[in-house]
């Protein structure tokens, strides 16, 4: 079964009286594991698309379904509890905890979310720390760390629950080229080590080709796959 | 719940102005309140010590009637033989009563052969009247400490307007119920400061003398002035001790006494009410400010923060959890105003009993002011102010934990 299995989904917004179509139909399924990629240009619907899959919104119409579960069936408790099993978030502002460090930062969700119990909350944020190679700035602060070392703190944070399925809106936005390319090849092996699958969205031509699938969005519309192994396809 | 706390403090320590300044607002307003209510209430205290061991006694027990016409003292009034017996019977009885003092009261002429005028006397039993209102001898400016018979305290203003001195010899005159005038030559033993309140300006002999000045054939007082032994409960006693009385009856079925507690009997129990009055609107400016302030900073805490909120949204925190994490750092604020607070508070009060201020009060001079800070005004005031900061987190933290992580995240 498809870990992501969207049906027709819609996404309207209303702004005063005027209503926004920002998602116009989309159908698609993500397979476990995989590493994909979500581009357009700015207002296509990607980030409207990773906030349905993300459950921070519900489809307006369609079927969206999220590890077997119909996103649009939960509640404001359900779906922070679902985002808090299921999914993990890399955002394009990095979105650190000011006041917390490093180390803190990775185990945040593992506190105040999971209830992990101390001994294996310590193995788990080691563990990441080593995998993104920031073991040697884990008692830093954010304000103390560059901008890749703070997008590597946020890839361990969303991965140390283990969850299904990371999201990354944009993450390279905020990076240089070098960057942007260690970061997108932090996350492939992340997905290796871990089996997560990975989903972002950018608009940078020059990452795309790092996603193993690349689904285009054209004025809230499907408008191609690609997939490295099989070629385009509409 | 430790995590939680550390963020909270982590957070407040982030805006380290702002905290600084809620917290110190905070700590003067517990400073004002405790420092009020301990220097009111140190003056209250001295206020209800002067009326109650040094003239009224905690209690008062009369004949049914006697109270209204107090001002007359009326002699047809007085308790006679059988219903003193009585009295003293239902009295004796009672273990929280530590003493009890029978008093004649009468007025009468002082004459000092040269001069003329008019005094209010009590007649007591020293001994009793002692152990009853323990505070009485020490108002005595010169003289002897204690009366025997054949002897009189003068009040203050009476010896020197009439020039009296203590060992002159000096007549009573006195009326009794039949009308019969009667006198006796008396010695003057001490010369009594005057106090502020009723019976403060009176004059007292020994009840022996008053009985014979009087012409009293039987036994016959006119009040019994009682001291319990915890004076904290006295509107309890007062009230078991009401009902106990009320069997005693006179032939037609009508209450035989009456009992007053201090407060019913002295003016200065109102004063003592409006201190109360004061001390209790002083704690709701308290609770205003510290609502005022904490809602304030919490209000902007949750505005300066919105994408945080939406990114610990996004991850999973539920939204119970956002709710105690903006309640605690309120509350933190307020934890460390009341503890600042009452330390600042406790240390000037020590400053201000080491400085051995003194003040008047009515005729009294020179009285040294005794402030002292009871653990029960800093529990309630440490009560108030948590429990008020923790109102005062809750609306904006109960946004915090409604925003939307969509539009949160979207926040500039």
């Amino acid at each position: 079964m498809a870990l992501i299995a969207a049906d027709c989904v819609h996404k309207v917004y209303r702004v005063g009286d005027i209503g926004i179509h920002a998602l116009k139909g989309v159908s698609f399924s993500i397979e476990a594991g995989s590493f994909v990629s979500f581009v357009g240009p700015s207002g296509s619907g990607k980030t409207t698309l990773l906030n349905l899959i993300g459950c921070l919104d519900k489809p307006s119409e369609g079927r969206l379904e999220v590890a077997g579960v119909d996103v649009s069936a939960l509640d404001r408790r359900q779906g922070a509890s679902f985002r808090g099993e299921k999914i993990g978030f890399i955002f394009q502002d990095f979105n650190l905890i000011p006041v917390l460090t490093v180390y803190e930062n990775i185990e945040y969700p593992l506190v105040m979310v999971r209830d992990v119990p101390v001994r294996e909350r310590t193995d788990r944020v080691m563990a990441l720390l080593n995998a993104v190679g920031m073991i040697e700035q884990m008692h830093k602060f954010p304000d103390q760390i560059s901008g890749g070392q703070k997008q590597r703190v946020a890839v361990a944070r969303a991965l140390v629950t283990s969850p299904a399925l990371v999201l990354a809106d944009e993450p390279t936005a905020n990076l240089d080229h070098a960057t942007a390319f260690q970061v997108i090849e932090l996350m492939k092996k992340m997905r290796d080590t871990f089996h997560t699958t990975f989903i972002f969205s950018t608009h940078d031509p020059k990452i795309v080709g790092e996603a193993e699938t690349v689904h285009t969005l054209e004025d809230g519309m499907l408008n191609g796959t690609r997939t490295r192994r099989e070629g385009n396809h509409e | 719940m430790s995590k939680l706390l550390k963020i909270a403090l982590r957070n407040l320590r982030r805006y380290k102005r702002r905290t600084l300044l809620t917290t110190s607002l905070v700590t003067l307003g517990v400073v004002f309140v405790l420092v009020f209510a301990s220097v009111s209430g140190s003056f209250k205290a001295m206020m209800i010590a002067q009326n109650t061991d040094a003239m009224l006694g905690h209690l008062q027990v009369h004949r049914k009637g006697y109270v209204a016409s107090i001002d007359t003292l009326p002699l047809n009034l007085n308790m006679k033989a059988g219903a003193v017996s009585r009295l003293e019977r239902v009295l004796g009885e009672q273990p929280e009563i530590e003493a009890f003092s029978p008093r004649i009261k009468f007025g009468a002429m002082f004459s000092t052969f040269v001069e003329t005028t008019n005094i209010r006397l009590n007649g007591i039993d020293p001994e009793r009247e002692f152990a009853t209102v323990p505070l009485l001898p020490g108002r005595v400016l010169e003289g002897e400490n204690t009366i025997k018979r054949g002897e009189i305290w003068v009040p203050e203003l009476l010896a020197r307007g009439m020039k009296v001195k203590v060992g002159d010899t000096v007549v009573i005159i006195a009326t009794n119920q039949d009308g019969s005038v009667n006198g006796k030559q008396l010695r003057v033993a001490g010369v009594l400061e005057s106090a502020t309140g009723p019976g403060g300006r009176d004059g007292y002999i020994h009840i022996e003398d008053a009985a014979e000045i009087l012409r009293m054939e039987g036994r016959e007082i006119s009040e019994v002035a009682v001291r319990i032994r915890d004076f904290g409960r006295l509107g309890a006693f007062g009230e078991r001790l009401a009902a106990l009385l009320e069997k005693e009856v006179i032939p037609q079925g009508k209450p035989l006494f009456e009992i007053h507690i201090w407060e019913k009997l002295s003016p200065f129990y109102n004063i003592a009410r409006m201190i109360d009055v004061m001390t209790f609107f002083m704690k709701l400016m308290l609770v205003a400010i510290v609502l005022v302030s904490i809602m304030n900073v919490m209000i902007m805490a949750v505005y300066e923060r919105i994408r945080e909120i939406g990114t610990i949204a996004a991850i999973g925190t539920r939204p119970g959890r956002i709710l105690f994490l903006f309640v605690l750092e309120g509350l933190s604020l307020g934890v460390g105003g009341a503890i600042l607070g009452n330390i600042v508070g406790a240390a000037i009060v020590f400053v201000l009993n080491a400085s051995h201020i003194t003040y008047d009060f009515g005729r009294q001079k020179d009285l040294l002011l005794r402030a002292s800070v009871s653990p029960a005004d800093v529990l309630v005031l440490s009560v108030i102010v948590i429990a008020i900061s923790v109102i005062a987190s809750l609306q904006p933290a109960f946004k915090a934990s409604r925003m939307e992580p969509i539009k949160a995240l979207k926040h500039v």
